[in-house]
């Protein structure tokens, strides 16, 4: 590529829309989100992991002002957060981890009620809720009472609810959480479409799965850090490996394979009477072994391996 | 910024509040309904005129403003917190360009908007019993909403404080049940001793209940604008608090 041809502009098109640069909050002594960087940019969908009590939440409610920053920077569309927030507001739609429709409206009430909250014209808020109903297949609910809705409903009225002003970022905390597989890929479906749309996305879930089908980055954070980041095949090839084997058996049994495994390039963990070995490349002499074993099973490394690597097998709970 | 962004939130409570308008107006109207035909009716034959009005001429006026105090300070407590908690609406509201003053202002011009409500039935059933107000009532609105937004950002405050539904009985058994039974609607402050009266006319809801019984029956003396103006200082300052109150609850 010639470098000529591709002049680095900081402000051009190519500009992050979101930039955090030693983002901070303390809560009395406690350090709930330490000195973190990352940007996101145009277009991008970047999943954003950790477990309970990372510091996602925080740090998405930092982007939103309903936290207040430490100390750091956060810029959105290049303009400073918390003193434009307002105007940063308008261009972004948020689609909450808890149900937050309002119970006695309407599906279509809650959307234009939503619409004047940005001001958005009566005639221009009836099309878009008419347009948002048909693409998230409630067209048929339109009339009903929030109560009357299922779970899926709900939950791809939350998100219509949060296009209604045609948000550049939508940010996404836990957006199936609950649902059930039909109603988790119809709502992959139409993510999936908006993306294909240019929507940028900033996406938390605990569903490893769905960040992996979604996303372009991740960023993963622990106790307040973020302790990986990048295109998540990338990241998993490099701190996984390319394969898992999940072998069962008895302790000597165990331990016996874990000896041999020494000539492959593979390093392996032991949970429970399962022993987790990680490849990271082909190995015909684990194969070999393997053959021996009762039970295993061989299958791709994925997010979830990368996941618990680098935050850990120890529960969280907050 | 938009100073009229606030009738958004006023808005969408009164959308809200249509939807089950039955219910609620029974809520708020029972009791002081109750009170006027029990007190009014029943305890008022055997209590001789006050100022010259019959007892229930004189109950009637100060059931008026308790009615606005109730209305206010219980949308602005339960209504409020279930809104704050529950539901999450705030929580989805400020993720949109309204702002915490947005958002508090709606909620308190809401609150004071049921007060005046709740006045108006009150008023209009008055002709029931026999009573008939003057046309000076409608001056009297205007003074009712004051004391509106001062119950309903005080009923705020305590959400803005509040941890669970119990900790407005606090609020209930310790200001508002209080004030209702000693700012002069059931009995002259003049028979108390001379300390009892003094603290009773400084309570909030004494110069709305003693406006109330002049304007309903056009019976218009004294410093009737001073009277107003102690209400509506203290009405803005409440408003001021319960803005302060509600950003450090919402915002960490």
């Amino acid at each position: 590529m010639n470098p000529v041809a591709m002049p680095n502009h900081p402000a051009g098109p190519t500009a992050p829309l979101l930039a955090v640069s030693g983002l901070t909050k303390r809560f009395g002594n406690r350090t709930a989100v330490n000195a973190i960087d990352f940007s996101v940019a145009p277009g991008e969908c970047v999943g954003f992991l950790g477990p309970n009590g990372a510091g996602k939440t925080t740090t998405i409610n930092m982007l939103l002002g309903l936290v207040q920053k430490s100390a750091g920077a956060i810029r959105l569309f290049d303009l400073p957060v918390p003193q434009k927030l307002a105007a940063i507001k308008a261009r972004i739609g948020v689609v909450p981890q808890a149900d937050s429709l309002d119970p006695d409206l309407t599906v279509e009430q809650n959307l234009l009620l939503y619409a004047s909250y940005y001001s958005i014209p009566r005639n221009v808020a009836r099309e878009r809720a008419a347009e948002l109903l048909h693409f998230f297949a409630l067209e048929s609910r339109r009339g009903e009472v929030i109560g009357q809705l299922s779970g899926g409903q709900r939950r791809r009225l939350l998100l219509a609810r949060a296009l209604i002003n045609e948000p550049q970022l939508l940010i996404l905390d836990e957006p199936t959480i609950g649902l059930d597989p039909q109603a988790r890929h119809l709502m992959w479906e139409r993510l999936q479409a908006l993306k294909a749309g240019g929507t940028t996305m900033l996406l938390t879930s605990h569903y490893l799965d769905e960040v992996a089908r979604l996303s372009d980055q991740v960023l993963i954070i622990d106790h307040g850090r973020i302790v990986a980041q990048g295109e998540p095949r990338q990241l998993i090839t490099d701190l996984v490996g390319i394969e898992v084997f999940e072998v069962e058996g008895t302790d000597a049994e165990l331990d016996l394979l874990r000896r041999e495994l020494a000539g492959c390039d593979a390093v392996s963990e032991r949970v429970g009477g399962t022993l987790y070995i990680y490849a990271k490349k082909e190995c015909d002499h684990l194969e070999a072994l393997l053959k021996k074993s009762r039970g295993w099973l061989r299958r791709p490394a994925n997010l979830e391996d990368l996941f618990i690597q680098l935050t850990g097998r120890s529960l969280r709970e907050s | 910024m938009k100073p009229f962004a606030f009738l958004k939130i006023w808005r969408r409570n009164a959308l809200v509040w249509r939807t089950h308008i039955a219910a609620t107006l029974i809520g708020n109207l029972g009791q002081p309904l109750l009170f006027l035909l029990a007190m009014g009716y029943g305890l008022g034959h055997a209590v001789p005129a006050i100022d010259g009005l019959t007892y229930l001429q004189f109950l009637a006026p100060g059931l008026v403003a308790s009615s606005v105090m109730y209305s206010a300070a219980f949308e602005n407590t339960y209504g409020s917190y279930t809104r704050l908690s529950l539901q999450k609406t705030y929580e989805a509201i400020l993720t949109t360009p309204m702002t915490m003053r947005d958002l508090a202002l709606g909620e308190i011009a809401w609150g004071a908007t049921k007060g005046l409500i709740a006045a108006l039935i009150m008023l209009a059933a008055l002709p029931l019993f026999g009573l008939w107000p003057s046309p000076w009532v409608i001056a009297l609105l205007p003074i009712l909403f004051i004391a509106g937004v001062f119950f309903a950002a005080f009923g705020l405050i305590m959400t803005a404080l509040a941890n669970d539904y119990e900790f407005f009985n606090y609020f209930i058994s310790l200001v508002v049940t209080p004030l209702f039974l000693f700012s002069g609607i059931f009995f002259p402050l003049d028979t108390l001793s001379p300390t009892a009266r003094l603290i009773c006319e400084h309570l909030p809801l004494t110069p709305i209940v003693t406006l109330s019984r002049m304007f309903c029956y056009g019976r218009i003396e004294g410093p009737w604008l001073m009277k107003i103006l102690g209400p509506l200082l203290l009405a803005v300052a409440t408003v001021w608090l319960a803005i302060v109150l509600l950003r450090r609850r919402l915002i960490r």
